[in-house]
């Protein structure tokens, strides 16, 4: 038998994840709906990760490459530069205010 | 830093981001949440810096670009006032949709960086599919987010804005997207112009999709915007081989779009009937009608006298609340009437305001201990036994005709049922109709008393005649 493609178990991951997302979202309580929305929009920041990545192409792993991608490393820094502020804004901005939120819900004094 | 030693930290990472979510389900374990999620994020830019060479241009890169994205976004969460937060959201989203553009281009040109070319350099037929499916989504959430931010800030008419043949516009967009994505991979990834032409295009088709959509469909949009951020990583996940990026993305898409639908559901409407858009457009002429039969009209030293001599008191606020910034007077008018022995609670429809979860944010933030508050199900038959149903800014949501008058545009919405409260106060401005364009009869009922004017200066008439 020959081997399974890598991408199949990423597609795995991924779809088990679709119905971890839907068990653990449909149980967020109402009154956090938008909390969840500004939480949500700091973790899918972690596409920061594919902006490190951008930022330290380096000329030398593209000689490795073919001519087609002449150039590709610098353009692909500031792709990467602009791509970890704007995710950057999000990270600290998505935590911070979720943060701010929930520190305003408070039970009744009794 | 060995390859699997990094997979497997973007694994733990992802889980992290999965006890955020968790910690959601109630207020108590919340904030523990909201930590397992920044612990997450930190581990997945650790990992990441540990795994690449880092020489110094790029690290100054990294460092200038985190400080200055990170400060500006710290400073923009401490200032924002929590009746902006929509707006804030939609922003935000934009700037994932963006980031994710940027990422698929940095892919493209630079495929050895994230490790997918193949030996002779060239991208994987999978790995253009991804990144092509990563830029269309991004470009769309970032243009529509755009769009959404102008309309939830008021820099832009919440009106729907209706294109001429709109749909085959749309369906035209779609399938250039498709074609020129087919194009890319057939050549291999030379091909960059379709690149950018598939994300010229996304663009484009963002802002046809959101501008024909009205301002009370906006918390179905602000969460379908969501819900594309999410799909947007993911579909990059696929192309960095990231775990942390496949199962934040997976989360963040499922959650847009169950969102989606418990605004749909709330609003009685078909998810693609708020997509197609146009909704309040036709009915907001015959709502010109203007309004029929006589409302009963009553002072602050009414609702006060009325209030104060109550058993029960059920507080409904509404998108006109957050406008009028009400929610700290309507506190102190809750906590007076508490000192007169009234029980005090509050009523939130699923879509009161702009974004779902409104009101909630805004009645924490006047400090409303949230054990007062109520959503829907669990308090309408309370209104039955409450003396007082006091409505302030909402209006569509309270209109009995979405459950007697099957011609009514709203008929089938789950509306709270303040008309089986003894007496029902009306903060309005005026007698005109919701955002969906529809009458109210309940304003010419006899138990109806309306209180026109200003939300937030009816509410502190009220408190100094409750003084």
């Amino acid at each position: 038998m020959e081997a399974v493609d890598p991408v199949i178990f990423r597609l795995a991951i991924f779809v088990l994840a679709v119905f971890v997302g839907y068990y653990v979202v449909w149980s967020v309580t109402p009154a956090l709906h938008t909390p969840l929305m500004a939480v949500t929009n700091a973790i899918s920041s972690v596409i920061i990760v594919g902006a490190l990545l951008a930022a330290t192409a380096t000329a030398g792993s593209e000689v490795a490459g073919q001519a087609a991608s002449g150039g590709g490393a610098g353009f692909s820094r500031g792709l990467g530069f602009v791509a970890i502020i704007l995710a950057s804004v999000n990270i600290f901005g998505g935590f911070l205010v979720t943060r701010r939120m929930l520190a305003m819900y408070k039970k009744k004094e009794r | 830093m060995s390859v699997n030693l990094a997979a497997l930290l973007y694994l733990v990472s992802g889980i992290l981001f999965i006890l955020a979510l968790r910690g959601l389900s109630s207020p108590e374990t919340a904030r523990r949440g909201n930590l397992f999620g920044m612990a997450g994020m930190a581990l997945a830019i650790v990992t990441t810096l540990l795994a690449v060479d880092l020489d110094a241009l790029s690290l100054v890169l990294i460092v200038a670009g985190i400080a200055i994205g990170g400060g500006v976004g710290a400073v923009i969460a401490r200032r924002v006032p929590m009746t902006a937060m929509p707006q804030l959201v939609a922003a935000f989203h934009s700037l994932v949709g963006m980031a994710a553009v940027l990422v698929a281009a940095a892919a493209l040109y630079a495929p050895n960086a994230f490790h997918i070319a193949d030996a002779l350099g060239n991208l994987k037929q999978l790995s253009l599919f991804e990144l092509s499916l990563g830029t269309a989504i991004g470009a769309i959430t970032f243009s529509g987010s755009v769009i959404a931010f102008a309309k939830l800030n008021g820099n832009m008419s919440g009106a729907p804005i209706i294109l001429p043949a709109r749909h085959i516009l749309n369906i035209a967009i779609g399938v250039f997207i498709a074609l020129m994505i087919a194009f890319l991979m057939a050549s291999g990834g030379d091909a960059k112009l379709a690149f950018w032409l598939i994300t010229l295009a996304a663009l484009v088709l963002g802002i046809t999709l959101i501008i024909p959509i009205g301002g009370a469909d906006m918390p179905v949009v602000v969460s379908m915007l969501n819900s594309y951020s999410g799909w947007a990583a993911a579909a990059l996940g696929f192309t960095l081989e990231n775990t942390a990026l496949l199962v934040t993305g997976a989360l963040v898409g499922s959650s847009g779009a169950i969102l989606s639908y418990i605004m749909c559901k709330g609003m009685n409407r078909s998810f693609i009937s708020v997509i197609l858009g146009g909704f309040g457009a036709d009915s907001a002429a015959a709502g010109d009608a203007g309004p029929q039969g006589n409302a009963k009209m009553g002072s602050a030293d009414d609702a006060a006298f009325v209030m104060k001599n109550a058993g029960k008191v059920i507080i409904v606020p509404g998108y006109g609340m957050a406008v009028a910034q009400a929610q700290h007077a309507l506190k102190e008018m809750a906590d007076m009437l508490k000192e007169e022995g009234v029980e005090v609670s509050y009523a939130i429809h699923p879509v009161a305001g702009r974004m779902p979860g409104h009101m909630n944010v805004l009645l924490a933030e006047a400090q409303v201990p949230y054990d007062e508050v109520f959503e829907l199900e669990d308090i309408n038959s309370s209104f039955s036994n409450a003396d007082v149903a006091f409505v302030i800014g909402a209006n569509d949501v309270t209109n009995p005709a979405a459950e007697d008058d099957p011609g009514s545009p709203i008929y089938g919405m789950p509306v709270l049922q303040v008309w089986k409260a003894r007496t029902v106060f009306f903060v309005k401005r005026s007698l005109g109709s919701g955002y969906a364009g529809v009458e109210n009869p309940l304003f010419f009922r006899d138990n109806t008393m309306m209180l026109l004017g200003d939300a937030k200066k009816m509410v502190e008439s009220i408190v100094k005649a409750l003084d």
